[in-house]
């Protein structure tokens, strides 16, 4: 006998091809849908208009989180680092254009951003790592690393759509670093250390809930009107900073992308321009983790194609030596 | 048809510049174990994986699809009739599965938690890649069994080689199930990257079929590849028949995959991204190409007995697929501005090294075991 196409589609229909088709064309499963935001979220409000770019919270983020310098200047005396990395944990940026006449404008404007984890409700990071090192606490919703998990294969780093966790290149024991929203501080009853010493209330830290409330209200303001903007923790702010409100993007930049952020932003100029892309609001965790469970759920349809072909192959080889 | 040892010397200028290559490869891994990934590879924060992971894993296992795709032939879709060229193809699965597998090691910063991924108190079942991990693990010890009969048969093993034959179905079946499993979540990786691939390449229905059609289309392809360069190098006459029919089919599962790639790009509204993404276009239809060359070359049922038309055939699809895989990894790949990656010569070396490794442990094994069928 030869094989044909004929022979072929017709041995493609039996119970062997059972594997391509369970594969192919998978029971309908529930697709996965964006996680929630957990009760007690803890997160950061930044507000572009507010940030002076003194980079106070740098110096505070490398401080609190023993980091070491990054120098990028020929001088070699400053820490200036030029983006997070393994590391830096968090940077401000800027944002110009034209003759830089105004501040948060975009045509002959700048303005400042701060880049740093923005700590997803639903995370891809987590999503993607294998071994359990990215973790989001189900009470505060931090998103940690464990680098006792971390088998350091930077799917984490490669799937972040905001680029934030940063691998380090030049050593033998190289782990992932983010910012970790000053965890570790927490129970000597500080908070993160950037909303600390941040001078404007640019960086504001608190519940997720509480700081969404405060966005809104900003976003409600008439602008050059005077307003009182919290410093600190939400909860038991310094003396507030007060200062004309300024023209506001009617956007909360957190709110619905990819499910949530835990990190909010507001801005006078668009969010793209300042590196944070629009994004869609179904979360590319559950998008993958859709996939997985439609194909493998229960692990169902391996196993009934497992035994669809040894069912195939047994029929083929009983006549014959399989390893021949 | 008996396969068996083709015999020969083992040190010839070919393999003693292999086990060169090799060497290099060595030298270049210990700088890596010592000094961190950066003092060899070119990889940054927003090229995380390159050339070791695209090449040595992605298209490298792709490559060793040989074994899966004469397996799915022979035992699923017809009554055996390809036994000639099970063992060659099986030969190189084994090679390239367990170099691919070894080869993430290189790649893996905290290496020495490697284990974490088999380990139940550490696994997140939600990660695409502990799918892959866990089913190309499996399949390497599967390859190996499924490749036991030959050695006993050397050895001269006959009760374990009737052992092994009675219990051999279910790990022929398994040999079938795992790369279709792995192959097709190798594209299912991408999923999670979201907008940062790009949308001539990201997919969320499509990404797992099309990455498994090219993988069994590059698996058949190899075997083409292998059987033309064999009859060549080591002076057999070519299995031109068998040959024939493998093409025919290949035609088909090409035809196959053009249709749903081009469906579903216009599904996901991507048609005029084929035209206005600049570079992007071009190598999206260099790789459109390549896979219709071998549908071009093979249609016509008289060219598929041609020696040239085989082997170009052959050549366009392995390097179709590659490109895809490269494609969607690193060019179609873009996580914010001002981020480039080029493999660094090190880093191209070390991968250089561990196919000369495979090519080499082939070689000597050909010469010494009963692989290839007799010589007619």
């Amino acid at each position: 006998m030869t094989i044909t196409r004929r022979h072929f589609l017709k041995a493609a229909s039996a119970g062997g091809a059972a594997a391509t088709v369970a594969l192919a064309t998978p029971a309908p499963a529930e697709a996965r849908t964006n996680k929630l935001m957990p009760p007690k979220a803890l997160g950061l409000l930044f507000d572009a208009t507010l940030c002076i770019g003194c980079k106070a919270c740098v110096a505070a983020c490398k401080q609190a989180n023993g980091m070491p310098q990054e120098v990028s200047t020929p001088e070699r005396l400053w820490d200036t680092p030029l983006d997070i990395s393994g590391k830096t944990l968090n940077v401000i940026k800027v944002y110009q254009h034209g003759t830089n006449a105004e501040k948060d404008r975009e045509t002959n404007g700048f303005a400042f951003v701060k880049k740093s984890c923005l700590h997803c409700v639903d995370p891809s990071c987590v999503s993607a790592c294998p071994v359990s090192a990215m973790t989001k606490d189900p009470e505060t919703g931090i998103v940690s690393y464990d680098k006792d998990a971390c088998i350091g294969c930077r799917y984490c780093v490669a799937a972040c759509p905001f680029g934030v966790p940063r691998f380090q290149y030049d050593t033998a024991t190289p782990q992932i670093q983010k910012c970790q929203l000053c965890k570790h501080r927490m129970p000597e009853g500080k908070f993160a250390a950037c909303a600390e010493v941040c001078p404007t209330g640019a960086t504001l830290y608190g519940p997720v809930e509480a700081l969404k409330a405060e966005a809104k209200r900003r976003l409600a303001m008439k602008e050059g009107d005077e307003a009182v903007f919290a410093r600190g923790d939400i909860r038991t702010p310094y003396a507030p900073h007060v200062r004309p409100a300024a023209k506001y993007l009617q956007r909360i930049y957190g709110e619905t992308e990819i499910g949530g952020t835990q990190m909010l932003l507001l801005s006078g100029v668009a969010f793209a321009k300042l590196g944070y892309p629009d994004l869609p609001a179904q979360s590319y965790a559950s998008r993958s983790e859709t996939v997985q469970s439609t194909l493998y759920g229960g692990m169902v349809a391996p196993l009934v194609a497992l035994g669809g072909l040894i069912w195939a192959v047994r029929r083929t080889t009983k006549n014959g030596e399989a390893g021949e | 048809m008996k396969a068996q040892p083709i015999g020969g010397r083992v040190v010839t200028p070919v393999t003693l510049l292999l086990g060169l290559l090799v060497a290099i490869a060595l030298y270049l891994l210990g700088k890596r174990f010592l000094l961190g990934l950066g003092a060899v590879t070119n990889i940054n924060d927003g090229f995380p994986w390159g050339l070791w992971i695209a090449w040595d894993v992605v298209i490298g296992t792709a490559l060793a699809c040989g074994g899966y795709a004469m397996a799915l032939l022979v035992y699923v879709a017809n009554k055996g009739h390809y036994h000639p060229l099970v063992r060659p193809a099986l030969l190189a699965s084994v090679f390239g599965y367990s170099l691919g597998g070894l080869s993430v090691i290189f790649d893996l910063g905290r290496w020495w938690n490697a284990w974490h991924i088999f380990a139940p108190a550490y696994i997140q079942w939600g990660s695409v890649m502990v799918e892959v991990a866990l089913c190309i693990a499996a399949y390497v010890v599967v390859l190996w069994i499924e490749f036991l009969p030959t050695l006993f048969e050397r050895l001269g093993m006959t009760d374990a080689r009737a052992k092994l034959d009675k219990a051999l179905f279910v790990i022929i079946a398994l040999g079938i199930l795992l790369p279709t499993m792995h192959q097709s979540s190798l594209g299912s990786l991408l999923v999670v990257f979201g907008y940062q691939i790009h949308p001539l390449w990201q997919s969320n229905q499509l990404l797992p079929l099309l990455f498994l059609i090219s993988a069994i289309g590059m698996g058949f392809s190899v075997v083409v590849f292998e059987a033309c360069l064999s009859s060549v190098g080591f002076q057999r006459p070519l299995e031109v028949p068998i040959l024939e029919r493998l093409a025919g089919i290949l035609v088909w599962l090409l035809v196959a995959f053009l249709v749903l790639r081009f469906l579903d790009l216009a599904v996901r509204g991507a048609v005029g991204a084929m035209f206005a993404s600049g570079a992007l276009s071009f190598w999206f239809w260099l790789e459109t190409v390549l896979f219709a060359l071998p549908v071009v070359l093979l249609f016509k049922p008289q060219a598929r007995a041609r020696r040239q038309a085989l082997f170009l055939a052959a050549t366009a699809m392995l390097l179709a697929g590659a490109l895809y895989r490269i494609n969607a990894f690193l060019i179609g790949y873009e996580t914010g501005p001002g981020w480039h990656y080029f493999p660094a010569l090190s880093e191209v070396l070390v991968t250089v090294g561990i196919v000369a490794l495979e090519i080499l442990a082939y070689i000597v094994f050909v010469r010494k075991l009963p692989v290839l069928p007799r010589a007619h």
